[in-house]
């Protein structure tokens, strides 16, 4: 016997909510991206105890396919952030006005 | 409670420690260490949840990959040292903290007031090589999806990362 599946899920909830909070509260983008990387991660964590509580291993599958969103995320955020860096010399999210007239 | 579950609270622990000073840091590269000590202590989290090869996998391509690639561009970079913004607590942090601790309260009062989620999980293990045949056999046609994912973020990637200047005498060639 590990634990009780809500004390994994309540873990899960407060990882995403903490990366959550780290993605709304920051302007710069770097620490914004790493609020996501948590949030996916929490997510992944919510998986794998789903994929123990009933036993099946569909949910270990999915956080495979989550790995690879990140990955993919973490690739092109990373590439637009030096893009925009090129442009602004910035790297806050508040200096992002290229748009505004 | 028995061993494993001490282990999984101590890994816990670590984790939402580790987790709750990445998001606080000022400095990027701080928040990126301390998110590789969570992603190390997650590891073993995976592992008691029965699932040994996605505990490599979180090492090998979080801590591994994708924190190595947030360090190489912070440093790429040279970003000026972080300066100390007044007023930023109230504007920013005490939305986000708000809204958070509402979610959490629900969550937290669903999930344990939850009889079905109270039962202790059962030890178990899903082997590399019943995963992997579960994976390859039933989930064949999304892994093929991903590979295409990674080769578009790929491709984007690229794309972004190039220089500008050459773009416009290419356009007036052709």
């Amino acid at each position: 016997m590990i634990v009780p599946y809500s004390h994994v899920l309540v873990l899960a909830g407060v990882l995403f909510l903490m990366g959550a909070a780290g993605a709304i509260a920051r302007r710069n983008v770097f620490l914004i991206l790493i609020g996501v990387e948590i949030m996916l991660n929490a997510a992944g964590l919510a998986l794998v105890g789903a994929s123990l509580h009933w036993g099946r291993p569909d949910g270990q599958a999915f956080v495979i396919f989550i790995m690879a969103v990140a990955a993919a995320e973490v690739a092109v955020g990373l590439a637009l952030i030096v893009h925009c860096h090129r442009r602004t010399g910035s790297v806050n999210a508040d200096d992002y006005r290229l748009l505004k007239g | 409670m028995t061993t494993l579950g001490a282990i999984f609270y101590v890994l816990a622990g670590i984790t939402l420690t580790a987790t709750a000073l990445a998001i606080t840091r000022r400095q990027p590269v701080h928040a990126v260490i301390y998110l590789i000590v969570s992603f190390f202590s997650l590891a073993p989290i995976f592992y008691l949840l029965g699932a040994p090869f996605l505990a490599l996998l979180e090492i090998i391509i979080y801590a591994g990959a994708i924190m190595v690639l947030f360090l190489f561009i912070i440093m790429m970079l040279r970003l000026p040292p972080a300066g100390q913004a007044p007023g930023r607590f109230a504007r920013q942090w005490l939305p986000a903290l708000i809204l958070a601790s509402i979610s959490l309260a629900i969550t937290v009062w669903i999930f344990l007031s939850d009889p079905a989620g109270q039962a202790p999980l059962a030890p178990a293990l899903a082997s590399p090589l019943a995963f992997g045949r579960f994976l390859f056999k039933t989930y064949w046609y999304p892994v093929e999806l991903a590979s295409v994912l990674l080769l578009a973020a790929l491709v984007g990637a690229l794309y972004l990362g190039r220089r500008d200047p050459p773009a416009d005498q290419e356009g007036e060639k052709t």
